[in-house]
């Protein structure tokens, strides 16, 4: 099997010209989506029969739970690829991904509790899936200590990626959390193989809202990935050129 | 696959799988402790201390729900359709408290086999569905009860 196209993709500069136009016309498709999400969820989508518009919270919350996995689960791979392979790009998507994955495992637990005070009577309890995604989130914040806290950078390259790798451990756990152990955390909403449990004028602003996320995750990454390219690459030829012919 | 890389990435396959089962085994081994609380079938049989704080969950059995009428403190019966649980509260249940939702309690189990809550949570399930629905639900319920 021929891995040329890995080695490929792991070159700074062909990545960087690759992909230097694609953050902005993402960011603008991905506030199209997420305005639409948001005031077809908030605005015009029914209110829940018991919930009432307290459930409104769900626009967000469930999009931004799904991303901070998806994010972890991106980053782990990274890891992987850079432990293995040594690819150039790795530890740099590593770095551009793990404060975006930070922030929605944020995100989520925040509008969870603001969700949980109404509905369950508390903003917080210690049951598996709560716990769980507060250890994703320290496992995000790990992972980002390491990668500023060491000073030689393949040092701290290679631990941020074993923190990452040993860290998808905890994905299933997440996933799982509710159907292995007693949880005040409800069961999945969604899953691939059956009928949502909800109407499609609730679930549809939903789904919005979740590729609207992944759209943002994906030029923001960019975004990130191309100015750490330019720090790390800072003193190279073609670096020069590149910022040189485009005038700056 | 250069043989240098195939080694490292069975290295790596290696050590997550050894750290997964150790992980796994852990958690097998303190799963009464990471349930968040006690269902009404292990309360009976049993599993439960007494007289110590722990949470006890499961539907609020219907019509069972019952209040004094000059305080706060009201009982009612958590079931997990085999077994159910008297539960005694004093204060204010949160809005998702219905007959027929499930609840997770936290207090003591008394002697007696009462559960003495000091916090009641509403746990929600997964659905969700417009009122419309619900109404029309229930209409449907009621005519063809009132049809017997």
């Amino acid at each position: 099997m021929s891995w040329a196209w890995l080695h490929r993709l792991g070159s700074p500069k062909w990545f960087y010209g690759r992909f230097k136009a694609w953050p902005k016309p993402l960011f603008c498709l991905a506030c199209l989506c997420l305005m639409v999400a948001m005031v077809w969820g908030l605005a015009i989508a029914p209110p829940d029969y018991q919930q009432g518009n307290s459930f409104r919270i769900i626009y967000i919350h469930v999009p931004a739970a799904i991303l901070a996995q998806s994010c972890y689960f991106a980053m782990g791979m990274a890891g992987v690829v850079y432990l293995v392979w040594q690819i150039k790009m790795s530890p740099i998507f590593l770095q551009a991904v793990a404060p975006f994955g930070a922030l929605m495992a944020f995100i989520a637990l925040v509008t969870g509790s603001i969700w949980g005070k109404p509905t369950w009577g508390t903003w917080w309890v210690w049951d598996a899936r709560l716990t769980s995604v507060l250890v994703l989130l320290f496992l995000y914040m790990g992972v980002i200590a390491v990668q500023s806290a060491l000073e030689e950078r393949s040092l701290a390259d290679k631990t941020a990626a074993v923190v990452s790798v040993v860290g998808l451990l905890n994905l299933p756990i997440i996933k799982y959390s509710v159907e292995w152990w007693n949880t005040l955390h409800q069961g999945a909403t969604f899953s691939i193989t059956e009928p949502p449990s909800m109407p499609m004028a609730m679930w549809l602003p939903l789904l919005f809202a979740v590729i609207g996320l992944y759209l943002l995750s994906a030029a923001v990454i960019l975004w990130r990935m191309q100015t750490e390219i330019m720090r790390r690459e800072a003193r190279t030829q073609w670096l020069k050129q590149e910022v040189l012919s485009d005038g700056v | 696959m250069h043989a240098v890389r195939r080694k490292r990435l069975l290295f790596i396959v290696l050590i997550v799988s050894l750290l997964a089962s150790a992980l796994g085994l852990v958690l097998y081994a303190l799963q009464q402790n990471i349930n968040l609380f006690y269902s009404p079938a292990q309360i009976a049989a049993g599993e439960a201390p007494l007289e110590t704080t722990i949470r006890a969950g499961g539907m609020v059995e219907k019509g069972s729900l019952a209040r004094q009428p000059d305080s706060l403190t009201l009982a009612f019966n958590v079931t997990d359709f085999q077994h159910s649980l008297r539960i005694e509260y004093t204060g204010i249940l949160p809005d998702l408290f219905r007959e027929g939702q499930g609840v997770v309690a936290l207090g003591k189990l008394r002697g007696d086999g009462v559960f003495e809550a000091s916090e009641v949570l509403a746990k929600h399930d997964e659905k969700y569905m417009p009122p419309e629905v619900t109404d029309a639900l229930k209409s449907r319920q009621m005519s063809s009860e009132s049809s017997y």
